[in-house]
C-alpha cells in the first residue's frame, strides 16, 4: 500500500506543480517554443480525459443529483414516472427522523461498522504479523485467505444463511454437540445482527490481511535485530516496534474500512432482509426497503436516508482522503 | 523471523518451521470452512440435506444440484458473462486514456479531478442505484443488459483511473520524448508505447472490472428485476426465494459462480494483491 499509494501521490504531485507552472503562460507568450507545445499538450490532455469527465457527469453526478432531488420532493408511483412531483424542501428528511426506525438503524449502523471494524483489523493484523514468518507454504496460504474477499457476495451470504439456519445448519449442529441448545440466528431478532456482522467480518478479514501485510512489509528488520539483541522479546517487539510504526497504514486501514463497512448492504439483505421487525437494519438496508422493498414504494424517503448515509461516508472519506496525503507527504 | 532468536539445533529450528505451517494450515482451513461447506451442501442428496446432524464429508454424493445448474442457470451465467465483458471494456476504454493524460501530460485541474475519483468510490452503491433507476425509468433503460453495463462500470472506473494513473506515472518520460522527437503524436505515443507497456495494469484492471461486475447485486436487483436476461446474482437470489428446499442446487449455482474467483486467483494472483495494495476498494 505504502509504495503504491505513494506512487499515486508522486504522480498527481507533479501534475499540480505542472499546472502551477504553465499557469502565466497564455498571458505571456515569451517564447515561441515551449508555451505553445504546452498549450498543445493541455488540448491532447483534456481530449483524453474528455470521455471519463463525460462519464464522470453523466453517471456520479447525474445520478446523485437525481437522487437529493429526490429527497427534496414529494413522489407517488404516478409523479415519479410523469416528473411532476412537488417540491417539499426538507419534508422526507423530517419524516425520516422521526420514524421509529431511524434510531434502531443508526444504532444498528454504528454497532454493524464498529464491531466489524475492530474484529476484521484485530484478526488481520494477527494473521499479518503471523504471515511475516516466511514458513514453508506461507505464500500459497496467504494467497487462499483471498477466497472469502474474492466470492461474490451473494454467494457469501447465501453459504452463511444455510450454515446458520436453525433446524439443519452446520453451526447449531456443532453447538448441539456441545451441548447447547439451538439458536435462531437468522429469526431471532437477538441474534440476526450479530450473525449478518460475523459474516461480515469473514468478507473483511482478507483485505485487512493484504494491507497490513505489505505494511509490515516496510518495516525494516534492522529494527527487529537490535531489538532482540537489546533482548526484548516477540510481544515486546510488537507493542514497540511493529504497532507504532504500521500506525499510518493502520489509520489507512481503518478508515478505508469504515467507508466501505457503512456501504454493507447485500449481505445482511440476502441474510435476513433487515428484519425480523427491524433487528438487523442499517442505513443501506433501510433505504433500499424504502425505495425497492415494498410494493408501494416511498423514493422520497429512501433517497433520504440514502443521502444521510453519503454524507456520513464522504465525511470519512475525507479524513481518509488527508490521512492519505499526510502519509504519502512524510 | 525464526532467525532473531539464536536456533540450539538444526531439527528445532526445523521442527518450528514445521508448526506453523502446520498453525498456518489450520488458519486457513478454519478461514475457508464455509467454502468447503458450500461444496458440501452443493453434493449433498435431498433426503440428508435435513438431518440433525449434517454429513461432514459428501458420502453419499450426488450431482443433482449441479445438473439443475445445467439445466435452470446457464441463461443467468451467459447474461452476467456478457456483463463482465462489456464492463471490462467500457472500463478500460475510459480509464487508460484517462490515466495516461494524469501521468504523462499534466493536464490543469488534474488534481481536482484524481480527488473525485477517490471521493466517488466512497458513494454507496445504494444510492447510485436509486439515481440509476430514476434516471433509467425515464429513459426507459430499465431491464436491459447495456443498462446494466454501464452502472456496473460504476462500481470499477474511478478504481481504474487511480491504478493506470499510477502504473503510468512509472513510465520513463524519455522514452515519450523519443517518441515526439520521432514526430509521434500524443495518440500515436499513447496507442503504440503507452498502452503496451502498461499489459500488467490492464489486466488488473480487467480483472477487478470483471469480478466485480460479475458479482453485482446491488444494480441488478434495482435496475434489472423484471428483465428478460438477468446475472447469476439475480438467479441465486430467486432460487433462494423460490425454493429454498433444493439446498444442494443452491449451493451448486454458488460453486458454479465462484468459479471466476477461483480462476484468478489460480492463475493472477499476483495482480489481485497488486490491486489490493494500491488503495484497494470493495463494494
Amino acid at each position: 500500500m505504502n509504495e503504491r499509494s505513494q506512487l499515486a501521490e508522486a504522480s498527481s504531485g507533479p501534475t499540480r506543480r505542472g499546472a502551477a507552472a504553465t499557469a502565466p503562460s497564455p498571458g505571456t507568450p515569451r517564447t515561441a517554443g515551449p508555451p505553445r507545445k504546452s498549450r498543445s499538450q493541455q488540448w491532447a490532455a483534456w481530449g483524453f480525459l474528455a470521455p471519463v469527465v463525460l462519464y464522470l457527469a453523466a453517471f456520479y453526478a447525474y445520478p446523485l443529483y437525481r437522487n437529493v432531488d429526490l429527497s427534496l420532493r414529494n413522489y407517488t408511483v404516478r409523479s415519479f414516472v410523469q416528473g411532476d412531483a412537488p417540491f417539499t424542501g426538507l419534508q422526507n428528511y423530517s419524516t425520516v427522523v422521526h420514524d421509529p426506525t431511524f434510531w434502531p438503524a443508526l444504532l444498528h449502523t454504528v454497532i454493524f461498522t464498529a464491531v466489524s471494524l475492530l474484529f476484521q483489523y484485530s484478526i488481520g493484523l494477527a494473521l499479518a504479523v503471523f504471515f511475516t514468518r516466511h514458513f514453508p507454504l506461507s505464500g500459497t496460504l496467504r494467497a487462499l485467505f483471498l477466497v472469502p474477499w474474492l466470492l461474490p457476495l451473494i454467494v457469501s451470504a447465501s453459504t452463511w444463511s444455510w450454515m446458520l439456519n436453525s433446524d439443519s445448519g452446520v453451526v447449531n449442529a456443532a453447538l448441539h454437540a456441545v451441548g447447547i441448545g439451538q439458536v435462531d440466528w437468522l429469526t431471532s431478532p437477538t441474534w440476526t445482527l450479530v450473525s449478518v456482522t460475523v459474516a461480515n467480518i469473514w468478507i473483511g478479514v482478507p483485505f485487512n490481511l493484504v494491507v497490513l501485510y505489505s505494511g509490515l512489509q516496510s518495516i525494516p528488520d534492522t529494527l527487529y535485530e537490535a531489538a532482540a539483541l537489546d533482548g526484548a522479546n516477540a510481544w515486546q517487539r510488537f507493542r514497540h516496534i511493529t504497532f507504532p510504526l504500521l500506525r499510518p497504514v493502520s489509520a489507512i486501514t481503518l478508515l478505508l474500512g469504515l467507508v466501505y463497512t457503512l456501504k454493507v448492504f447485500d449481505i445482511i439483505w440476502i441474510m435476513t432482509k433487515g428484519g425480523p421487525s427491524d433487528s438487523s437494519t442499517t442505513f443501506a438496508t433501510w433505504s433500499y426497503k424504502l425505495g425497492f422493498g415494498n410494493l408501494l414504494p416511498q423514493f422520497g424517503p429512501g433517497a433520504a436516508v440514502g443521502n444521510l448515509l453519503v454524507l456520513i461516508a464522504l465525511a470519512f472519506g475525507l479524513v481518509y482522503i488527508r490521512a492519505q496525503k499526510k502519509q504519502a507527504g512524510s | 523471523m525464526s532467525t532473531h532468536t539464536a536456533p540450539r539445533t538444526r531439527t528445532a529450528a526445523r521442527n518450528r518451521t514445521w508448526s506453523k505451517t502446520a498453525l498456518g494450515v489450520l488458519f486457513t482451513a478454519v478461514m475457508l470452512f464455509p467454502v468447503y461447506w458450500m461444496v458440501n451442501v452443493s453434493l449433498t442428496r435431498d433426503q440428508n440435506m435435513r438431518k440433525s446432524t449434517p454429513d461432514l464429508v459428501p458420502v453419499h454424493g450426488t450431482l443433482e444440484g449441479y445438473r439443475l445448474v445445467l439445466h435452470q442457470q446457464l441463461p443467468y451465467l451467459g447474461t452476467s458473462l456478457v456483463i463482465g465483458l462489456g464492463s471490462v471494456v467500457l472500463t478500460v476504454a475510459l480509464a487508460a486514456p484517462a490515466g495516461y493524460a494524469l501521468a504523462k501530460l499534466r493536464p490543469r485541474g488534474g488534481g481536482l479531478l484524481g480527488f473525485l475519483m477517490l471521493v466517488a468510490q466512497m458513494i454507496p452503491g445504494i444510492i447510485m442505484a436509486m439515481g440509476f433507476y430514476a434516471t433509467y425509468l425515464s429513459l426507459g433503460f430499465l431491464d436491459s443488459v447495456p443498462g446494466l453495463i454501464i452502472a456496473d462500470s460504476t462500481l470499477a472506473v474511478p478504481f481504474a483511473v487511480l491504478i493506470f494513473t499510477a502504473f503510468m506515472s512509472g513510465i520513463p518520460r524519455e522514452l515519450l520524448q523519443a517518441a515526439q522527437i520521432d514526430g509521434a503524436g500524443p495518440i500515436r505515443t499513447f496507442w503504440s508505447i503507452v498502452l503496451p507497456m502498461s499489459r500488467n495494469a490492464v489486466v488488473t484492471v480487467s480483472l477487478f472490472a470483471f469480478l466485480w461486475s460479475w458479482s453485482d447485486f446491488v444494480f441488478a436487483s434495482t435496475l434489472d428485476n423484471g428483465g428478460a436476461h438477468q446475472p447469476i446474482t439475480l438467479g441465486i437470489y430467486h432460487y433462494i426465494g423460490n425454493n429454498n428446499q433444493q439446498w444442494n442446487a443452491i449451493m451448486a449455482t454458488a460453486v458454479v459462480a465462484s468459479i471466476p474467483a477461483a480462476l484468478i486467483l489460480v492463475l493472477a494472483q499476483r495482480y489481485v494483491a497488486a490491486g489490493v495494495a494500491t488503495g484497494a476498494v470493495k463494494d
